[in-house]
């Protein structure tokens, strides 16, 4: 078994991108592998609740992440950074997730096997 | 060393495949191993067999096939992206009500399992693109 970290960093509706990379990140927790997610850059907003995306078509990103917590991958995190930059805090995003100051994501990454970029 | 690599951009989008073919051909040359090429994303559009570049331009399915051919290299492309995007192999064409193969030599079409395997198996994991 291999410990995965998928860095997430584009914004929520970026084509067949996050479903693609959801579908990745399942497909590892159902082969048993150890899987943590981080959220960074426009990402954050792939988790910003009360979407309306319906209006030009789209799926609500949030409720696609909620497939996550069904192969019990709960360890998420986000870069606090990236959260103030855009205006928003914890309380406006779908799942619980812990935040993560820059100056440590760099030693964070160090203590996975995969850091898969996304 | 054993290196599992993905490729997530299209051919013309930007130049990430050509990074990915020229590291991998050196690899080789060093007597690395190439564990498997997965093309996901818009990484799939690499695999289709009528792309035809000008004589003047490189032809990277050509470059691929044969990377492929002369190096035994497992060259991968997600069954589910390359659906989306309309690469269809003659199986799943004819599945599918339509016609035609359009995978390139060398390449298969295979599900997500084959990357999680690839990167088990790897030292290293490495995405272009």
């Amino acid at each position: 078994m291999k410990n995965y970290l998928f860095v997430l960093r584009k914004p929520a509706h970026s084509g067949a991108y996050l479903q693609e990379m959801l579908d990745i990140m399942l497909i590892t927790a159902a082969f048993d592998q150890s899987v943590s997610i981080l959220w960074l850059d426009d990402a954050v907003f792939q988790l910003k609740n009360h979407q309306q995306p319906e209006v030009s078509g789209m799926k609500d990103t949030a409720a696609m992440l909620q497939s996550l917590s069904l192969y019990d991958v709960t360890e998420l995190y986000i870069e606090t950074e990236s959260l103030q930059q855009r205006g928003l805090n914890t309380d406006n995003l779908c799942l619980p997730v812990q935040t993560l100051p820059r100056q440590e994501i760099g030693e964070f990454m160090r203590g996975f096997d995969v850091v898969f970029a996304g | 060393m054993k290196f599992a690599i993905q490729i997530n951009s299209s051919p013309y989008h930007n130049h990430a495949w050509l990074t990915a073919y020229q590291f991998i051909r050196a690899a080789l040359l060093e007597q690395h191993e190439i564990v498997r090429v997965f093309f996901y994303h818009e990484g799939v559009y690499h695999a289709f067999k009528y792309a035809t570049p000008p004589d003047d331009e490189i032809n990277f399915v050509k470059c691929w096939s044969e990377l492929a051919r002369d190096y035994h290299i497992d060259l991968v492309v997600c069954i589910s992206a390359a659906q989306r995007r309309g690469l269809l192999h003659s199986d799943e064409a004819q599945r599918q009500g339509k016609q035609d193969n359009d995978v390139a030599d060398g390449f298969r079409i295979a599900g997500l399992g084959q990357l999680v395997e690839a990167i088990s198996l790897a030292d290293r994991f490495i995405v272009f693109g």
